[in-house]
């Protein structure tokens, strides 16, 4: 087992980790905080598959502003939390890993048909800032325009929702 | 044993994919649901990953940093009508907002 290997087992096993705690924690606060911890791993994860940039905007957009928004929503918010997270629903619980075991039986065929789980690439690809910026704003302009004002309308809509109704 | 390839991150997506959709699934706090479809994305995020890396091409990244993008606009809409709800009804628990269902 080479250093990669033991990196990649630790991180993704952390990863999980955190996921279950997730599930599982009775506070609200508490899976917010397990799921800040969990998207560090994967940031680790992605510097493992040499994507810096990915795992750059994972630390600083996913876990620093949309988790603390997140975060900041659920100390706002004075619930009454139920302390349990299983509710007797078998369903869930055995319906979860098997829509995903019937995805990845229906995806495996077609992966190992296209070779694409045969190892060694003869290119890797370095997921360097200007490897992944350069198509974004060369061949994905149009899309990223699109994202722009996708991300108008919503600040727009969150200023509306989050408005006081004018009492009559 | 066998040394870490794309299958592996595969499974680690795979698995990720799983608990988030149990955590939707079972969970009744709506901020909770809401968390379980981040994990879902995350796990998403890394497949395209794995794929851009061991496919050598920018695609896979690129996808993903529009998701990060899109996420954080669900993200805020999101928040924002759990907020609005909990100010109409006092609760964010699923079960007791079912007034759609008659």
């Amino acid at each position: 087992m080479t250093a990669y290997d033991a990196i990649f087992w630790f991180f993704s096993l952390a990863l999980l980790l955190c996921g279950v705690l997730v599930l599982i924690s009775p506070n609200a606060v508490a899976s917010g905080l397990y799921l800040v911890l969990s998207f560090f791993f994967l940031a680790g994860l992605y510097v493992l598959l040499q994507a810096f940039f990915l795992a750059l905007i994972q630390v600083l957009v996913y876990a620093g502003a949309i988790m603390v928004l997140f975060l900041f929503v659920v100390m706002l918010l004075d619930f009454q939390e139920s302390r349990r997270w299983w509710h007797g629903n078998l369903l869930g619980l055995v319906g979860a890993p098997l829509a995903v075991a019937a995805l990845a039986t229906a995806l495996l065929p077609v992966l190992k048909q296209s070779g694409a789980l045969a190892a060694i690439p003869e290119q890797w690809f370095e997921g360097t800032l200007e490897n992944v910026m350069t198509p974004v704003f060369t061949r994905y302009l149009l899309p990223v325009e699109i994202i722009a004002l996708i991300l108008l309308a919503a600040t727009i809509g969150v200023v509306v929702l989050g408005r006081k109704e004018k009492q009559p | 044993m066998m040394h870490v390839g794309l299958i592996h991150y595969l499974a680690v997506s795979g698995a990720l994919f799983a608990l988030g959709l149990a955590c939707i699934v079972l969970r009744r706090n709506a901020l909770l649901v809401f968390m379980g479809l981040e994990m879902n994305l995350n796990a998403a995020n890394l497949a395209l990953v794995a794929f851009s890396r061991y496919g050598g091409h920018a695609d896979g990244q690129v996808l993903a940093t529009f998701i990060i993008a899109i996420a954080a606009a669900e993200v805020a809409i999101g928040l924002a009508i759990i907020v609005a709800l909990f100010r109409q009804r006092s609760t964010v628990v699923t079960d007791l907002l079912r007034s759609l269902r008659g």
